[in-house]
């Protein structure tokens, strides 16, 4: 069969005309709403994709929200377009106190957006843990850090456990994590100074470092808070 | 002349055909149409439009559903190649298992209304066609409130006036223990209005209103007693949660709702006690659908070859035993599941596998090391070398050579040669399990046998099972009025009804209920009893101890045999059991079976239940559309 190349060129133009049409008439999002959880400034870790959070534009009909989860660093993210919104946490998510409303409901935070924004949000955590020092130590990582009781009054909540847990990637969680020790709650005596230890674990590909990082399981909520992940090198 | 005769007769028929008016030509009555008044003018048409909303009902676990409905969970690991997420992900989304179909509500209200319209029906026709419409609607809340708490409660019809507001019909979500009083008063209504016949299994009759009312009672009775064990989860306008001051009078009417039954007052209703064998007696309660099974109380019912069927066995078949060739052994029961089957004197043990100084044991029998046991066991669950249609299954996972290594391979037709031989043999079972995991074949070393249908060509994809699906029955209703009675301190009557039960699977040692044992004692009751019934998931939600046994974390061999008596034992991931053929020449074990509990390394998923997972999440749509739906706690 002979090649006809003008067909071959009169549907390269006709390709490259359709191309040319604009056939979205709505622009992609574009302006980025991120941010970090904090306690005073210093940002409070948690499980991955555990902790959800909400974001509603107001102005619009109906009421759905923009709905995410934070990272274990407690960072978030949303790309989106200007515009006035609230965020929110759903009740009974994270490891801290979210402000309530005295009519009910969850109060939540105006963002008037009108460009790439950063807004941390600043929450009341249960705990936090303080002074954290991750080392590798013979065949053992061992952690020891300080506890510090933020909520003291009538809704304070007990320890349940301290676990540190050790991965041999980033993600480090009750969900992923190569070698895990806990350390009940009740068992705790000298809060500014927990020592926890756990064998390295084995991998198939051997590497000479793991991540770890340290959690606390509060009595009657769902979510660990996280110290920052260390990487420690052996 | 004859010419004009003709056209003039033409003419004249024309004319008086054109004397009919307009509005008569035009308006023909549609052939395919039924007007809403013939329909309830015939009680055989009344019953193909409830036939209809029969089939709607929603069930957890549904043979039509297909087998995905009856797993996870940790009872079963899913051995599909498109299914393995139900064991690799770590979490529920909130939104799983919710529903709500209102349209199903508004089609319910409208049959309900439309007979109560309807004036050619006879008295009792009516009255039995209505009580199912409001059985049928209240067993549909149920199944609603069980999942998403208290839902909008709507026992009419609505109408939109084209008005453009809508908030009229915008209705706010009821209280949790408003649906549930809803489905007992309902239950209580009706009762006398349905026939108290063992043999209807199909249609709503008096026992299948008195097994929904006490499964209701008995589930708000539970939700109010441990939900304040949980109190994150309750709403403050109650649409979740029950207060602990209603447990008592709940668990009075299930246990009065349960005991009528029990009594007979709802006709003779009896346990499936027919063959000799108890393991394949217990099997035959799904299969036999004769008017000798007493025990199934109200059913989905199939019909082969009259294109009612389901997929069930073809899909859930032992893979050398299967008419199809490459549909079979999805639904394989976990290790967890098998072991919990209590010893026949009352103790538990897992399945022994090493002797006191951690030597394996060398079984003669693939059988052996599950004898003595509940017989429930064998009635659930296919074990090696069980006979099915016509032939044993060949369970196993290969040679265990006398240096501790293992000859296997990943398919029955792929043969090696032993150490020392040259000719080639099978060195892995035709069922399975293989060392690289082979989909369609069970990778924990047992088959389903629960609903698995003998029939010659019931595993054929073109003509599918007609086995049905109990929705309601006796040993059920014992087990609620045993929990019932036990919740309320009664523990001798409690004791007598779960005896009942046990004593019918070969459990012959009275076990005494008191209040210190009675809730481990019913929880693995329920378990053994009602495994793969679709009930599994809501009796661990109104327990509150979901989060416990589904706790995220993972289930290491040393989790999996201890704490077997404990109704919170950790239950997060399937784990298998393989037997290997011992090959020592020589050697007093040579030819003997050995088991090992394996991990299927498909499972790298946690099962975690969190806490916003007891009441499934009401979509944004739904909220859209009605702000005044309160969102779900935790979520």
């Amino acid at each position: 069969m002979k090649i006809k190349f003008h067909y071959i060129i009169i549907l390269a133009a006709m390709l490259a005309g359709s191309s040319c049409s604009k056939l979205d008439n709505i622009k992609p999002p574009s302006i980025t709403l991120k941010g970090q959880l904090m306690y005073k400034g210093t940002p409070i870790g948690v499980e991955y994709n555990q902790v959800p959070f909400r974001l509603y534009q107001t102005g619009y009909a109906g009421n759905s929200p923009i709905t995410g989860t934070f990272d274990q660093e407690g960072n978030y993210s949303v790309l989106t377009f200007n515009g006035n919104y609230k965020f929110t946490i759903p009740g009974g998510q994270g490891p801290f106190q979210w402000k309530e409303l005295p009519s009910g409901g969850r109060d939540t935070i105006a963002i008037a957006l009108t460009g790439d924004q950063t807004v941390n949000i600043e929450v009341t955590p249960y705990y936090m843990i303080t002074n954290q020092a991750i080392t590798a130590s013979g065949s053992n990582i061992a952690a020891t850090f300080g506890i510090q009781k933020i909520i003291t009054d009538a809704t304070a909540k007990n320890i349940q456990t301290v676990s540190l847990f050790v991965n041999k990637t980033q993600f480090v969680s009750p969900a992923d994590h190569a070698a895990e020790v806990d350390l009940d709650g009740s068992a705790i005596t000298n809060m500014s100074s927990v020592s926890l230890s756990v064998a390295k674990p084995t991998f198939a590909i051997t590497q000479n470092y793991v991540y770890a990082r340290v959690g606390i399981r509060i009595a009657g909520v769902e979510d660990m808070i996280f110290s920052p992940l260390v990487k420690v090198t052996f | 002349m004859k010419k004009i005769l003709g056209i003039m007769g033409f003419a004249v028929l024309l004319s008086t055909g054109s004397c009919k008016k307009d509005s008569d030509f035009l308006n023909v009555p549609p052939k395919s149409v039924i007007t809403t008044q013939t329909a309830f003018s015939d009680p055989a048409l009344v019953l193909s439009v409830i036939g209809d909303l029969y089939n709607r009902q929603k069930d957890f676990s549904s043979l039509d559903d297909g087998w995905a409905t009856f797993a996870d969970f940790g009872e079963s690991f899913p051995s599909d190649n498109g299914s393995y997420f139900i064991v690799q992900n770590r979490n529920w989304d909130y939104g799983t298992w919710s529903i709500w179909d209102y349209g199903y509500i508004r089609d319910l209200n409208l049959f309900i209304d439309n007979l109560n319209a309807s004036t050619q029906l006879l008295a009792a026709d009516k009255a039995r066609f209505l009580a199912e419409g409001r059985f049928l609607r209240a067993n549909y809340y149920f199944e609603m409130v069980k999942r998403m708490g208290g839902v909008p409660l709507i026992t009419k019809t609505l109408t939109y006036d084209n008005s453009g507001n809508v908030v009229g019909l915008q209705i706010p979500r009821a209280k949790e223990s408003d649906i549930y009083d809803f489905v007992i008063s309902e239950a209580e209504a009706i009762k006398g209005s349905l026939p108290a016949d063992p043999s209807e299994k199909s249609r709503a009759t008096q026992a299948a209103a008195l097994a929904m009312e006490a499964r209701a009672a008995l589930y708000a009775g539970s939700i109010a007693k441990y939900g304040a064990t949980t109190p994150q989860v309750s709403l403050t306008g109650g649409e979740v949660g029950i207060p602990a001051s209603m447990a008592a009078g709940y668990y009075t009417k299930a246990l009065t709702a349960a005991q009528a039954i029990i009594n007979g007052g709802a006709g003779a209703y009896k346990l499936y006690k027919v063959l000799p064998d108890l393991s394949d007696n217990f099997a035959a309660i799904f299969l036999d659908k004769s008017s000798v099974n007493q025990e199934s109380i109200w059913v989905e019912d199939f019909k082969a070859l009259a294109g009612k069927t389901h997929g069930f066995t073809t899909s859930d078949q032992p893979y050398s035993v299967s008419d199809e060739a490459s549909d079979a052994g999805r639904l394989d029961p976990s290790l967890n599941l098998v072991q919990s089957f209590e010893k026949l004197d009352n103790t538990f043990a897992p399945i022994p596998t090493k002797d006191g100084a951690g030597n394996p044991i060398y079984y003669a029998d693939q059988q052996d090391p599950f004898a003595g046991r509940d017989a429930r066991l064998g009635g659930t669950v296919m074990l090696p070398h069980s006979f099915f249609k016509t032939a044993f299954i060949d369970i196993w996972g290969g040679y265990l050579l006398a240096d501790g290594s293992i000859l296997s391979s990943d398919d029955a037709t792929h043969l090696a040669a032993l150490p020392g031989t040259t000719i080639p043999v099978q060195v892995v079972g035709k069922d399975g399990p293989t060392p690289t995991g082979e989909p369609l074949r069970t990778q924990t070393g047992f088959y389903i046998r629960k609903y698995i249908d003998p029939t010659t060509g019931s595993g054929r994809r073109g003509r599918g099972s007609d086995v049905n699906f109990i929705r309601y029955r006796f040993a059920e209703v014992l087990l609620n009025a045993a929990e019932a009675s036990a919740e309320l301190g009664d523990y001798a009557t409690a004791t007598t009804y779960i005896n009942q039960v046990r004593s019918r699977a070969g459990l012959t040692t009275p076990l005494v209920l008191t209040g210190a044992n009675y809730f481990d004692r019913i929880v693995h009751e329920r378990r053994a009893e009602l495994s793969f019934e679709g009930l599994n998931l809501f009796d661990m939600k109104r327990w509150r101890i979901a989060t416990k046994v589904w706790d995220g974390n993972t289930e290491s061999l040393a989790d999996l045999t201890s704490n077997l008596a404990s109704a919170t034992k950790r239950n997060t991931q399937p784990w298998g059991l393989y037997p290997y053929k011992y090959y020592n020449p020589g050697n007093a074990n040579n030819g003997k079976w050995v088991f090992k509990e394996v991990l299927p390394s498909n499972v790298t998923g946690v099962l975690n239940f969190r806490l916003g997972n007891y009441y499934s999440q009401i979509n944004d749509g739904i909220i859209t559309a009605n702000p005044k739906i309160v969102r779900q706690p935790n979520q």
